[in-house]
């Protein structure tokens, strides 16, 4: 691990930043068919960082988080996670993906397996911890997005909030170093994105390195380091929360704020 | 509180109730009960009267006649059909019952056919564990399972550990629907499996070289598959090789079925959210764990119903085991037709192989049921 460390350091030519950014990305380009969705996209990410991603329908938000853990296969450019290099070595993405949690919009439960059987699985046959102990550890993190008495359940028995706050937990279940929102409430009715967003908010709080793909602003300022505005697969401007929701730079990110801040 | 017994009172005179105090009421009984249950469903409209009055006329037509035929009227003992005809006016089942043995054995030899009962038994035991998942030590119990086939062949065709050597040419009867039918499912679901998956996959040669198997062997008659079985396949084997028959027989309903299998494994597959794979692939599973964890059981259990239809149409297939000259329970009872003493009795062997083939039928059906229902987590 070491050694890949640093020969992802040493790859990181042009970077200023020192081998602590958590994630690198590098010039990277990606393409479905002929369509250029990301352009040279360039971010780094350091540990404990929380980033909110935000922009209009379309503009590759999505695919720019799927990409860091190998959902989507980028073409140019490098992506460096956890000092890894991503490429199509299936040990390294297995590697990468291993220490990267991801939480879809629609939750995407297993529904043939119980709550807790949800939460174990990726333990027991990915990092091999014995049952007993990942039960228990399952439990503990039940109990911290607040539904363990829903263990014993199966997902289609849940209600979208609680199914979204399970997913979470299965997440964190493989204790990722990194984790990745993608429109985490979009599917949910009002009354449950607070509850899953409080349940983000606290995973903030113990220091998980996060990004967001998400629209809640509110959360946004709450909680992110920095906020990323994307159009047209491109980053337009990034900033911390503050100066970007006060003082937008760039026309289009005032456009876009002006519709979503509108309703 | 008078009031407490009316549901049926007009909203804005005083609630019986406080606002969000009101219990639960029974359900009033005009919405069950055996008596709302036959009204609605044999009664409820014109319609429906008139086709459940049919119905019972037609009943009362067919069942007594029957009745009388299959059991009231039948003769169970005798030595030929006059015997039969002098005892009673219905079905002549002495004629299946002094045949039984050749119906269930063929021509396993006599003495050896406690092998065949045993063959029989062991059966159940390898299926239990498959069948049921709360049976006591299912882990060792599905080790058995698996060695099960070399078991069965060993004590069916014998010659070794002092076994005395069966050709599988005396094979006949139900014994050889069971074998044919038993190894054809067993087989066909896992190779379906990785057909379905081979066609869905990312190596284009792969998936060609799926595609071409499933669509040619669902482009052939079985009967075509199973001469070529009989005939062709000699010309590949070496010279001096003896390539059983039955064996050839086996492998080509297999892969008959296999075919079959593979469509509807994918039409399963098919109905498997994208994102499933996604949660399985972002959490680092490897390929064959997220699907044996993930896709296959959900997949699978969407499939049911076509996996049992295609298990239930090869089990009735094996009775084409006839073009290439052996004798299943239909053959059997189709060349004892010919015995002189017994003449014109096909009824009574036609209903009675029915009756067998109905049975195994009826219980793999009632068990996908069961299956299904077990399965249902409320999605
Ligand atoms: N598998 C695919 N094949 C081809 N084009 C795709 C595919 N997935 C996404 N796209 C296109 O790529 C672009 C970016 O998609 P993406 O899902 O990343 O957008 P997004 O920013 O997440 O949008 P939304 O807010 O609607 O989720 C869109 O124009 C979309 O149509
Ligand atoms: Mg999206």
């Amino acid at each position: 691990m070491a050694e890949t460390q640093t020969a992802a350091t040493a790859g990181a030519i042009g970077s200023s930043k020192g081998s602590d950014d958590i994630i690198q990305i590098q010039g990277m380009h990606k393409w479905y068919g002929d369509f250029h969705v990301l352009k040279d996209i360039n971010l780094s990410v350091k540990a404990k960082e929380r980033i909110v991603i935000c922009g209009p329908s379309g503009s590759g938000k999505s695919t720019l988080i799927r990409c860091i853990n190998r959902l989507e296969e980028h073409q140019k450019g490098d992506i460096y996670v956890n000092g890894i290099e991503l490429t199509n070595d299936l040990k390294n993405i297995d590697l990468i993906r291993r220490e990267v949690g991801m939480v879809f919009q629609h939750f995407n439960l297993f529904p043939h397996l119980t709550v807790l059987e949800n939460c174990t699985l990726g333990p027991i046959w990915v990092r091999q911890t014995p049952k007993k102990e990942a039960e228990a550890i399952a439990m503990q993190y039940l109990e911290r997005v607040k539904i363990p008495e829903q263990a014993l359940k199966f997902p289609g028995q849940l209600s979208g909030g609680q199914q979204q706050r399970v997913a979470i937990a299965r997440s964190l279940c493989m204790s990722p170093k990194i984790m990745l929102f993608d429109e985490p409430t979009s599917a949910l009715d009002p009354e449950m994105i607070k509850e899953v967003l409080d349940t983000m908010i606290e995973l903030a709080d113990t220091g998980m390195t996060m990004l967001c793909v998400t629209h809640e602003m509110g959360f946004a300022k709450t909680v992110a380091d920095r906020v990323i505005f994307m159009d047209g697969g491109e980053i337009i401007e990034q900033n911390e929360p503050h100066s970007f929701f006060d003082n937008p730079q760039h026309e289009r990110t005032q456009l876009f704020l002006s519709q979503i801040l509108a309703h | 509180m008078a009031n407490t017994q009316n549901p049926d009172m007009t909203p804005g005179l005083t609630n019986a109730y406080e606002p969000g105090e009101h219990p639960d009421w029974p359900a009033p009984s005009s919405v069950k009960g055996p008596v709302h249950w036959i009204k609605t469903n044999l009664f409820g409209s014109v319609t429906n009267t008139l086709l459940t009055l049919l119905t019972i006329y037609l009943l009362y037509k067919i069942i007594p006649s029957m009745v009388d035929w299959m059991f009231l009227d039948a003769a169970y003992t005798g030595t030929s059909r006059k015997d039969c005809e002098a005892q009673a006016s219905g079905a002549c089942w002495a004629f299946i019952g002094t045949r039984l043995q050749l119906f269930i054995y063929g021509f396993y030899p006599d003495a050896e056919r406690w092998r065949v009962n045993l063959t029989a038994v062991l059966l159940v035991a390898a299926l239990a564990p498959v069948l049921y998942d709360n049976v006591p030590h299912r882990g060792k119990a599905l080790i058995f399972t698996a060695l099960y086939p070399v078991i069965a062949g060993v004590l069916l065709v014998g010659g070794i550990f002092g076994l005395e050597f069966v050709p599988t040419d005396q094979f006949g009867g139900l014994m050889l629907n069971v074998i044919i039918g038993v190894t054809g499912i067993a087989f066909s679901l896992p190779i379906g499996i990785c057909l379905a998956l081979g066609r869905q996959s990312h190596l284009p040669v792969l998936r060609i070289v799926c595609v071409a198997f499933i669509e040619f062997i669902r482009g052939v008659p079985l009967i075509t598959l199973l001469f070529v079985a009989a005939v062709m396949l000699s010309y590949f084997v070496p010279p001096g090789t003896n390539f059983d028959l039955l064996v050839r027989m086996l492998i080509m309903v297999t892969l008959f079925a296999s075919g079959y299998m593979a469509e509807v494994i994918r039409g399963g597959l098919q109905a498997i959210p994208k994102g499933q794979y996604e949660a399985a692939d972002s959490m680092g599973l490897k390929y064959w764990q997220s699907m044996r964890l993930i896709i296959l059981p959900q997949a699978l259990k969407i499939a049911i119903p076509g996996i049992v239809n295609t298990f239930i149409a090869l089990y009735k297939d094996t009775t084409l085991v006839i073009v290439i000259g052996r004798l299943d329970i239909l053959g059997i009872g189709r060349s004892s037709l010919a015995d002189s003493k017994w003449q014109g009795l096909s009824t009574e062997v036609y209903v009675f192989v029915a009756i067998f083939f109905f049975i195994s039928c009826f219980l793999m059906s009632r068990y996908s049921l069961y299956l299904e229902k077990k399965l249902h987590t409320g999605h």
